[in-house]
């Protein structure tokens, strides 16, 4: 069969748009009780592998059929076992040069105040061994408070906010520290089957002392009602790794009169290198 | 945190989602350097999936040693002065589902090594980040000494190996699935 044109496919376009990645047409009617059907199906599976000794999952999975946009894009083969070698196991620099300290603050980047509910997230980013991250880049993006993001090719129709963006950036401090004033994000409908709906998320990009640490990630707030619908959270299949993405409503965050506090630490992977007496005792990744 | 010797458990990924084109993408992200500059290569390549189409909303990082082989730890890709290799970019493929970077061929970083670029790639339906290497083709003993591309039957192993374009740059198309599927790795 031919293949429609994947440059016009979008997860978030809503004239009918049947074709996430590249599935049939009749995917276009799926409800969310066939969805939710097929997620179930797949939880309650894991759910016997576990007890009949599996491993945990602490990743989400490549293949995972409910999203369907993974489909065509998932490797059939497994993950081929490397040992990380030589610039593999650094990472690039990043500093003060790179990111300006307003860049952290999401609600000044434009004349006038953002609409919504304004917000602190703040957390650490850490290495597998609980070392903290410092001096490296975190990047977020997300919608605004209606659920509509900046990109051009969202065409939700929900209020665009021009004072809004949706970009942010900072360096870790020492600690692996960082922090960002936002604004908390809605939920957004998307094309995967009918009805479907994204949990509020913000995106978050990361990077740790060695490439293979790299990750892409999405935070989540607690108590979101779509959490069991959505198939890009359930790529997750076990709750305690789903629950790594939800962020703690944090009161000593919280700022009175100004914005509500979410604490939200990250792990890396590793690290896999042997690391140097000043690296260990946290030497300060910035060069200037 | 007081006890370093604890083993934390990571953190999942997410797909990167479709919207990152306004937050991932800076000026010259994939030129490492000036194009036309010295030294310079042009690194271009498809990512398809698996029903052969190209890929219109992956976006790729890659991060590599210096023509000399040095591992380099500079700051300010994100602000490129036009003099200093930071040894990273970031590529947005386009609507062909084509991406360019301009860098340097990767020195090896010991001698006899057979030189690589580390690759992360990220993509809309792509549920967590995949990493590659790209290997240059030359150098075919150092090639056959390399202990990952030893590892895998021959026709697995040419998917991680570049070709050298007429005019010096390389090319190294992306399969995320089925035939001729790329290598992907997992250090873990």
């Amino acid at each position: 069969m031919p293949h429609e044109t994947t440059a016009q496919t979008d997860e978030l376009v809503p004239a009918a748009e049947p074709k996430a990645g590249h599935a049939q047409l009749d995917r276009a009617v799926e409800t969310q009780q066939d969805l939710s059907d097929e997620i179930n199906g797949l939880a309650d599976a894991y759910k016997r592998a576990l007890k009949d000794g599996a491993p945990a999952e602490t990743q989400p999975r490549l293949d995972y059929p409910p999203y369907r946009s993974s489909i065509l894009r998932h490797p059939t083969k497994s993950l081929h076992h490397a040992d990380p070698e030589t610039i593999e196991l650094y990472s690039p620099a990043f500093g003060h040069q790179d990111v300006h300290a307003l860049e952290s603050d999401l609600t000044i980047q434009h004349n006038g105040e953002p609409q919504g509910e304004r917000i602190i997230v703040a957390g650490k980013v850490l290495d597998g061994d609980g070392r903290p991250v410092a001096g490296q880049l975190v990047e977020i993006w997300q919608a605004n408070a209606s659920g509509r993001y900046i990109h051009k090719r969202d065409q939700h129709p929900a209020p665009i906010d021009p004072n809004f963006t949706g970009i942010g950036r900072c360096i870790t401090g020492p600690d692996g520290s960082y922090r960002f004033t936002t604004i908390k994000p809605g939920a957004y409908p998307w094309k995967n089957h009918l009805n479907a709906w994204r949990p509020a998320h913000i995106h978050f990009s990361l990077f740790g002392t060695e490439f293979t640490q790299r990750i892409i990630t999405q935070m989540y707030f607690p108590g979101d009602q779509l959490f069991p619908l959505d198939p890009i959270y359930q790529t997750i299949v076990d709750q305690d790794a789903r629950d790594r993405l939800v962020a703690n409503y944090d009161h000593s965050l919280t700022e009175p009169e100004w914005a509500l506090g979410y604490n939200w630490d990250i792990v890396l992977t590793g690290p896999k290198r042997t690391w140097t007496e000043n690296e260990a005792l946290g030497a300060e990744g910035d060069e200037e | 945190m007081s006890n370093q010797t604890t083993q934390l458990v990571p953190t999942p990924g997410q797909t990167v989602g479709p919207f990152y084109g306004y937050a991932l993408p800076f000026e010259k992200d994939n030129e490492l350097l000036a194009p036309g500059s010295p030294g310079s290569i042009r690194l271009q390549g498809t990512v398809y999936d698996g029903a052969g189409e190209t890929v219109p909303d992956a976006i790729l990082e890659i991060w590599q040693p210096d023509a000399q082989g040095n591992i380099v730890q500079k700051t300010g890709s994100f602000h490129r002065d036009g003099y200093s290799f930071t040894g990273w970019g970031r590529g947005a493929v386009g609507y062909s589902g084509v991406y360019t970077f301009t860098t340097v061929n990767p020195g090896p970083t010991s001698p006899g090594a057979a030189p690589f670029i580390s690759v992360a790639i990220f993509a809309r339906g792509l549920t967590n980040r995949l990493f590659t290497r790209i290997y240059l083709p030359e150098e075919q003993e150092a090639l056959a000494k390399d202990p990952l591309l030893a590892s895998l039957e021959p026709e697995r192993r040419e998917t991680l190996i570049a070709r050298r374009d007429p005019d010096g740059g390389l090319t190294f198309d992306i399969r995320l699935q089925g035939e001729g599927e790329t290598v992907f790795l997992d250090f873990q």
